[in-house]
């Protein structure tokens, strides 16, 4: 049943990433990707990681809801009421992206991977929390770091007078003249 | 379920989100291939804690690291999008060719 249940993730996964490249609308590439996301989530729950599953899916609820804002808001076809293509070299990426996934795939079934060794704790979520705020504890300050270090510059960036039209030191003086364009 | 079968799987979310990065205009389409590369990652790491080391937390800590990352890199993403926008009417990659460093 289990083995069922994985295939079918599995296979879904794989199927919403694809649909997110293949529909006509970004609002269904969203919504396809959201599905991806739900498939690997639940693909975590069947291997006991049931706290990192429901993390992913509700955080890739969240992501995706506020990604389908931002299609809206900047894409030409949002709906998808016209057909839309909007790619470039789509056969060298194919090509490419399919030499990587011959490549992975025989190194999957040509690796010789090490024997288990143990057995899932009782509680791995309780594992995992011991383990972030003990041995591991600096990843998760590099990552509380990162966060904020993302925070300040993701509102540095999309602030109205940000990268690309500051005006030096001093704020009152006309904008520079930017002989490249773009304000950089 | 084999760690290869989740291996392979993993593989094949990576590729169709290589592909995405690699041949896409719209930058937020772009960001959804690089979304879906990191989510090969999330299903390798939990495979390698499952089928390798169950009793080491470290498998669990990349997942949680990677999905960290995805949203960081939404975040970041969103924010340069708009910037661009903002700057130059500009949400494809190829009007964005002179970021090149």
């Amino acid at each position: 049943m289990q083995v069922v249940a994985f295939w079918v993730l599995a296979v879904g996964a794989v199927a919403g990433g694809v649909a997110v490249f293949v529909v006509d609308s970004m609002a269904r590439a969203t919504f396809a990707l959201l599905v991806s996301f739900l498939c690997v989530g639940g693909t975590l729950s069947l291997i006991e990681l049931q706290y990192l599953g429901v993390l992913v899916v509700l955080m890739m609820i969240m992501e995706m809801l506020i990604m389908a804002v931002f299609m809206i808001m900047y894409m030409m076809n949002p709906a998808g009421l016209m057909p839309m293509t909007m790619v470039h070299n789509p056969r060298g990426a194919a090509a490419v992206a399919g030499s990587v996934f011959a490549g992975l795939a025989a190194g999957v079934f040509l690796t010789p991977w090490p024997d288990r060794r143990g057995t899932p704790p009782p509680d791995p979520t309780r594992a995992l929390g011991e383990a972030i705020m003990g041995p591991k504890m600096l990843v998760m300050m590099v990552i509380g770091v990162a966060i904020l270090a993302t925070m300040i510059a993701s509102v540095v960036l999309a602030t109205h007078r940000g990268r690309y039209d500051r005006h030096g030191d001093e704020l009152r003086e006309r904008r520079p003249a930017d002989p490249g364009g773009g304000g950089a | 379920m084999s760690l290869e079968a989740f291996l392979l799987s993993a593989s094949a979310l990576f590729a169709v989100g290589l592909y995405g990065a690699l041949s896409q205009q719209s930058i937020v389409m772009l960001m959804m291939g690089l979304e879906l590369m990191v989510n090969g990652i999330v299903v390798a790491g939990a495979a390698f804690w499952f089928h390798v080391s169950p009793t080491e937390p470290d498998g669990q800590v990349v997942v949680l690291v990677a999905i960290t990352v995805m949203a960081l890199e939404m975040a970041m993403g969103f924010a340069v999008v708009t910037a661009l926008f903002r700057a130059r009417d500009v949400d494809v990659t190829d009007d964005a060719g002179d970021l090149r460093g």
